[in-house]
């Protein structure tokens, strides 16, 4: 199978998965958290969004709030056109076959005490897919596909190294087939050399079939690798969402630069743009009023402090949210 | 001048199997003012060697070698009171997670003081005031209050900013930053890196920077170690290093890594096949050599030796001919 | 200290299934050993009291006050109206460890099941099942399972059932807490990903990671059934057709001053059967938490 060209993006005007001001709240005892706070985006048949952000933005909270694991407080998920916000447990059961998760860890996602072949055919038993002799044989067609030998279905998680645990973690994640698979950093518990692996096994995949990816890291430069749009979150809410290029060659948010900036061997273009942020992330319990950035923000003005900046198009495909970007 | 010497260091685990070498025949030395990085994937022996220079080792881990010299002092051979008021004056370590680091019940102005007054004396208004002024150093925002914070009131960067305060609080003249920003965010990682290469500056300090992330050696360090299951396969300038790696797995590494490889996106990486030998399955010959595209009959049965080459020094049978081999490396990003 | 993966793997010897492994710590540990061989003996006892005893042993069979010792035939000796205590501490064996086992055995399923759907479900089921869980923890279990007996008449099945239900609530917390810890795991989260039913992941993924700490009250759990049983029984509660430990300590009080021995050896079996127990539970958590540690 080829990309879809482009004269079918436009045959399926309903996104694959659309976001629309979703948040999700938690109560701690602290007060409560808004971990993600009205964030809308829509993500492409095929596409692989990179979702980035610095930890306690709210990355993996939106994750799990699109694979309703955690309830969202506001807002709706579509998922190919229709709306799975206020489906219920068991009505969900039927739409989780199209969207799957990988994990960080994949050996805390992997029940120790079953056999691989047990833990691929998990899927197939609980949507009660095929006979046994269709679902051994899906067994090793997975097996295959993620690059794992065949004999890897009689041994036990514990068996294999960091690298082809998260193998076994994506070939679960496929198992049904989905059209969306969420992956929340899974090459970042991996050694560079063993990221590699990953990496090239998920642009194959992607390549094979027309399977969207979400794509979650704090790593920049992998996200740059994989994706075609990136959005940046900060503190709940996405900052800037673009086109990879366009967002690599014009950031417009002081945030993105500067996170762009802090890739090692990514200097700023001239002195004048160099922008180091000053500070910490500010608490989520109590986040800044006005543009959640401006603490940090070396360009803050007044209204910046009072007036949260809602996203803007700044040129076609590419989005930010901040009152002072030069618009071109 | 050179602060800290390492000679044939060995460390080993002793198991009811016999000797499970884990770091095997370290040497380097490391200059006033100078910043060399110790580069390597996990298990590669880096935090072992860290432990070891601290004398922090503890059985089953035994060390062997031909002496661990701290301003000409061996610390093979010191006894522990000895070793323990180094610890913390002359030589001083920065953790991974400061969290775990730190003590949860004293706030963190007084574990500061705390370094002060047992290595130095003093009384106590006098190191409090140290503790304020180190604080400030290392770029506390209001230090004064801050000084009184228990550690889990602190953001990860201020702690890692409290821990840099306290390996800084007796002038060591070696410091030992072990992934001091793994823990951390990419742009408090930058501000860390940054603090850590002024304060070097300043102080005369010499660093070494044990990483697994080759990104940030080249803006960080002078010179680089690459460790592979227990021994240096190459060691270089930083700049050096970046424009032609020699040995087959620091090319690899270079390769594997999205950003600093120069692949284009989506472009396959190009991947080390296979992972990490253990302890216990060490290959014989070049350890490298299972997963290594050049390795032949020579590298499957004799361990290279360090030679020098190209500035540096590499252990690697076909580093020589190496770009014969592989003329179609690509350029490498970061200069 | 940081010690490498590789090394842990290569020195315990790779492979091996974790279920033989856990048996061979449990007997490296001399006081699970102990635990081991008592427990063993103890059903031993239980499974050979109608072969060698065939008769009921509460018929009188010898003269009374038979001193254990003095007659081959009773080597326990008899109690005041000549029962062979022998017979007795055989077939009690076998009524204390039916009472002990089936007893926990209602206290596990009540207490796991409370505690599962309590930690699973959260909000307003949590709430009521541990209002309900309180109530049990407010009134002392024994009186409370006195009280049972005493309405219903003493039988095995009352004893037992009254024991069992007044013994769970310590488990269904104990459960309760630990499926909490794993209710927002990966594990589970990717289970629910994967649309796997509420009942199988509680069932599948969710109760065997909490199989270790809940063996561990198992063994406890038969061991303190054991003892309100000798106590129910010690105090005329017992079901008066069968023999029972307990009611031979009992029947032997008014005597202890003249003849010790027919209080005092009902008295040492079920010492020795609680005491295998909690060794047992002491040596099983010992193994299974050293496994936790290790993964």
């Amino acid at each position: 199978m080829t990309a879809n060209p482009p004269s079918a993006e436009l045959a399926t005007p309903d996104p694959l998965l659309s976001v629309r001001d979703l948040s999700v709240r938690f109560d701690t005892a602290e007060g409560p958290v808004h971990a993600v706070d009205g964030v809308s985006f829509d993500l492409k048949a095929g596409e692989i969004l990179g979702l980035v952000g610095e930890s306690g933005c709210g990355k993996s909270t939106l994750a799990r709030a699109i694979l309703r694991l955690v309830e969202p407080r506001a807002g709706s998920i579509s998922l190919a056109g229709s709306d799975i916000t206020h489906l219920s447990r068991r009505q969900l059961r039927g739409v989780r076959r199209q969207v799957q998760m990988v994990f960080q860890d994949p050996y805390s996602s992997l029940a120790p005490r079953w056999t691989v072949a047990e833990l691929l055919t998990e899927p197939l038993v609980i949507h009660g897919v095929g006979d046994r002799a269709e679902r051994r044989r899906h067994v090793g067609d997975l097996l295959d596909k993620v690059g794992l030998p065949a004999d890897a279905a009689q041994r036990y998680p514990h068996e294999f190294s960091g690298g082809q645990r998260q193998r076994l973690g994506i070939a679960r994640a496929l198992a049904l087939d989905p059209r969306l698979v969420v992956l929340d950093e899974p090459v970042s518990a991996l050694d560079v050399s063993v990221q590699a692996q990953i990496l090239n096994l998920l642009v194959e995949l992607q390549r094979q079939s027309d399977i969207a990816f979400l794509f979650i890291s704090h790593d920049l430069s992998v996200v740059e690798y994989l994706s075609d749009r990136v959005a940046v979150m900060y503190l709940g809410q996405i900052v800037e969402i673009a086109d990879r290029d366009s967002l690599w060659r014009h950031p417009s948010h002081p945030y993105t630069r500067a996170l762009l900036q802090a890739i090692p061997g990514n200097p700023p273009p001239s002195a004048d743009d160099a922008l180091k942020i000053e500070g910490d992330l500010p608490s989520p319990i109590a986040p800044p009023p006005g543009c959640r950035f401006h603490t940090r923000c070396p360009y803050a003005e007044q209204r910046c402090r009072i007036d949260n900046p809602a996203l803007r198009t700044v040129a076609p495909g590419h989005q930010a949210a901040c009152h002072l970007m030069r618009l071109s | 001048m050179s602060l800290l010497d390492v000679k044939n260091l060995s460390i080993s685990f002793a198991t009811p199997r016999g000797r499970l070498a884990a770091v095997r025949d370290l040497s380097f030395s490391l200059k006033a003012g100078e910043t060399l990085a110790l580069v390597g994937e996990s298990g590669c022996g880096k935090s072992l060697t860290a432990l070891a220079l601290l004398g922090l080792l503890e059985p089953p881990a035994v060390m062997e070698g031909n002496g661990i010299f701290l301003e000409g002092r061996n610390l093979l051979t010191l006894d522990e009171p000895t070793l323990r008021s180094l610890r913390g004056s002359r030589i001083a370590m920065i953790f991974q997670e400061p969290m775990t680091a730190l003590n949860p019940v004293l706030t963190v102005g007084e574990q500061i003081m705390e370094v002060i007054t047992e290595h130095e004396g003093g009384g106590r208004r006098a190191a409090r005031a140290r503790a304020v002024a180190l604080m400030e150093k290392v770029r506390i925002p209001d230090a004064e209050r801050r000084f009184a914070e228990y550690p889990h009131r602190l953001s990860g960067g201020l702690r890692q900013r409290v821990m840099i305060a306290m390996a800084l609080a007796c002038s060591p003249a070696v410091l030992i930053a072990d992934e001091p920003t793994t823990a951390l965010d990419v742009t408090i990682q930058a501000q860390i890196l940054d603090l850590i290469g002024t304060l070097k500056r300043e102080n005369g300090t010499a660093v070494l920077f044990i990483t697994h992330d080759l990104g940030l050696v080249g803006q960080h360090a002078d010179r680089v170690m690459v460790m592979y299951a227990g021994r240096v396969v190459e060691e270089r300038t930083a700049a050096d290093l970046f424009a032609d790696p020699l040995h087959p797995y620091t090319r690899g590494l270079i390769a594997a890594r999205p950003g600093l490889g120069g692949s284009g996106r989506r472009e396959r990486l190009m991947e080390i096949p296979g992972t990490v030998p253990g302890l216990g399955a060490m290959p014989v010959g070049c350890a490298f050599s299972p997963r290594c595209a050049f390795a032949d009959d020579l590298c499957r049965s004799t361990v290279p030796t360090s030679i020098d080459q190209a500035g540096g020094r590499i252990a690697c049978h076909h580093s020589e001919g190496i770009h014969d081999r592989e003329p179609a490396i690509r350029r490498i990003g970061n200069s | 200290m940081a010690f490498p993966d590789s090394l842990i793997l290569s020195a315990d010897g790779t492979g091996s299934h974790p279920r033989f492994a856990l048996l061979r710590r449990l007997l490296r540990r001399p006081s699970a050993l102990c635990g081991l061989v008592l427990m063993a003996a103890i059903l031993a006892m239980a499974v050979l009291a109608h072969p060698l005893y065939p008769d009921d042993p509460l018929d009188m069979v010898a003269a009374p006050f038979l001193h254990p010792g003095t007659d081959a035939a009773f080597p326990l000796g008899s109690d005041m109206l000549g029962r062979d205590l022998a017979a007795g501490i055989f077939h009690g064996a076998r009524i204390s460890l039916l009472i002990g086992v089936v007893a926990a055995l209602v206290s596990l399923v009540i207490g796991i099941g409370i505690g599962a759907l309590s930690g699973y479900y959260g909000g307003r089921i949590d709430a009521g099942l541990m209002r309900l869980t309180e109530l049990f923890q407010t009134i002392p279990p024994f009186l409370f399972s006195l009280a049972i007996v005493a309405i219903l008449q003493p039988s095995i099945a009352t004893i037992t059932g009254a024991i069992g239900i007044t013994a769970w609530p310590g488990l269904a917390r104990l459960v309760r807490a630990e499926v909490l810890k794993l209710r927002h795991s990966e594990l589970v989260e990717a289970s629910i990903s994967l649309g796997a039913s509420d009942a199988r992941i509680i069932l599948l993924h969710i109760l065997p990671n909490v199989l270790a700490p809940i063996v561990v009250s198992a063994s406890i759990l038969v061991a303190s059934a054991i003892l309100s049983e000798s106590s129910l029984a010690f105090l005329g509660l017992g079901d008066p057709n069968v023999v029972s430990w307990g009611g031979m300590v009992g029947a032997g009080r008014e005597v202890i001053r003249t003849d010790w021995y027919v209080a005092t050896i009902p008295g040492i079996a079920i010492l020795a059967a609680v005491l295998a127990l909690n060794l047992l539970g002491d040596g099983l958590n010992d193994a299974l938490n050293r496994k936790g540690q290790r993964r």
